[in-house]
């Protein structure tokens, strides 16, 4: 990716490395959270959940436009438009499937 | 550094937040007609609210220098509805002549539906029948990227509509160069939690460049911040970026595509 920001590395890195830390902690707490949380055994992963730790994976890649692919694992990768919206409002930030 | 919030939902806000948008430099703000966080039971309820944003709004704004503009429209949310939509469809036109209305908005997708899809097109079809501007919601999370592929097909379909005339909001990392490419505006929402932060809408100018884009607070009754915009500009200013490219991003963008409008002008 080419250099458009005009910050220089260091500069980046001293100015948003402590507000990512505690951003990186908060995952990993939530994550503790989760495992803390009582779950049936058989119990099948959240869909929200699963496409939580793909996006995971994602920011461990080397290549650049990780915020673009986050936000692809999250989409709804279908095209037509769904039969009704009755009774439907909210997002769930993840694709049911 | 004077600024345009050109999406915001001032009629969800208090006068405290007028005074304070003020002191921070917002000198104009256009206000979308949206969904009141429950569903409406008449037509009627539109034509009063329509009423508030063409005669109430601008009054409160003016009292801090600010001018008001809005859009007219029925939003996605309530457009499952078929019936009731082809009601406040009807209202719309008496309302584009009103001196503060830009044009149609903010029509767009919510679930990406059948209904909401018809309903999004037959308000289109009033944008182009009286040569308005329209200002276009995308779905939220999952839905955005569906939705805005829906949306963009829809107004292509429709065959007299000039993409340049028309602003997809709410455009994300995954959105923004789809939009951009097809030749549409493109308007970033600076929400705390599910849109883009100040902070990565200035990446996403770094990354796409500054040209037909703008960013906007979307300020409603949820959480949203309404110093959004000036929080932005000083993000960028924080990262070293000229001010004539703050200033494009957060004024003078607004004021090109807004001023496709005859009706729109900053005073002074």
């Amino acid at each position: 990716m080419s250099s458009t920001c005009p910050m220089s590395c260091k500069q980046t890195i001293d100015a948003y490395f402590m507000e990512h830390r505690a951003k990186l902690l908060d995952i990993a707490a939530f994550l503790d959270r989760i495992d803390r949380s009582a779950a049936e055994a058989s119990e099948p992963e959240d869909f929200r959940m699963a496409a939580f730790r793909e996006a995971l994976g994602v920011l461990s890649e080397s290549e650049p436009h990780r915020a673009k692919r986050v936000l692809e694992v999250f989409s709804d990768p279908s095209n037509n438009p769904i039969e009704s919206a009755a009774g439907m409002k909210g997002a769930y930030g993840a694709c049911a499937g | 550094m004077k600024y345009i919030d050109p999406h915001i939902h001032m009629i969800s806000r208090t006068t405290d937040d007028y005074q304070r948008m003020a002191q921070a430099g917002c000198v104009a703000v256009t206000e979308p007609a949206f969904w009141a966080g429950f569903d409406r039971s008449s037509a009627k309820g539109f034509f009063d609210y329509f009423r508030h944003l063409t005669e109430q709004e601008p009054r409160r704004a003016a009292d801090y220098g600010i001018q008001h503009f809005c859009w007219i429209c029925i939003n996605a949310k309530e457009s499952e509805d078929v019936g009731l939509s082809r009601e406040v469809i009807q209202l719309i036109p008496e309302f584009l002549d009103k001196p503060n209305v830009l044009g149609v908005g903010e029509i767009g997708l919510n679930k990406n539906s059948r209904n909401e899809l018809a309903i999004f097109e037959e308000q289109v079809a009033v944008a182009a029948e009286y040569g308005q501007l329209i200002l276009v919601h995308t779905p939220h999370l999952e839905d955005k990227l569906k939705g805005t592929r829906l949306i963009m097909d829809a107004v292509e379909r429709n065959g007299k509509i000039d993409p340049g005339r028309v602003l997809i909001d709410h455009v994300e990392e995954h959105t923004i160069k789809l939009v951009l490419d097809r030749g549409f505006w493109a308007g970033m929402t600076l929400y705390p939690e599910t849109k883009c932060t100040p902070q990565r809408a200035a990446d996403i100018i770094e990354t796409y460049g500054s040209e037909r884009i703008w960013i906007n607070s979307a300020g409603d009754w949820g959480p949203s911040d309404p110093l959004a915009v000036p929080k932005c500009q000083i993000e960028m200013k924080r990262r070293g970026h000229a001010d004539a490219t703050i200033s494009k991003i957060s004024f003078d963008n607004p004021m090109t595509f807004l001023g496709q409008c005859a009706k729109f002008r900053i005073d002074g």
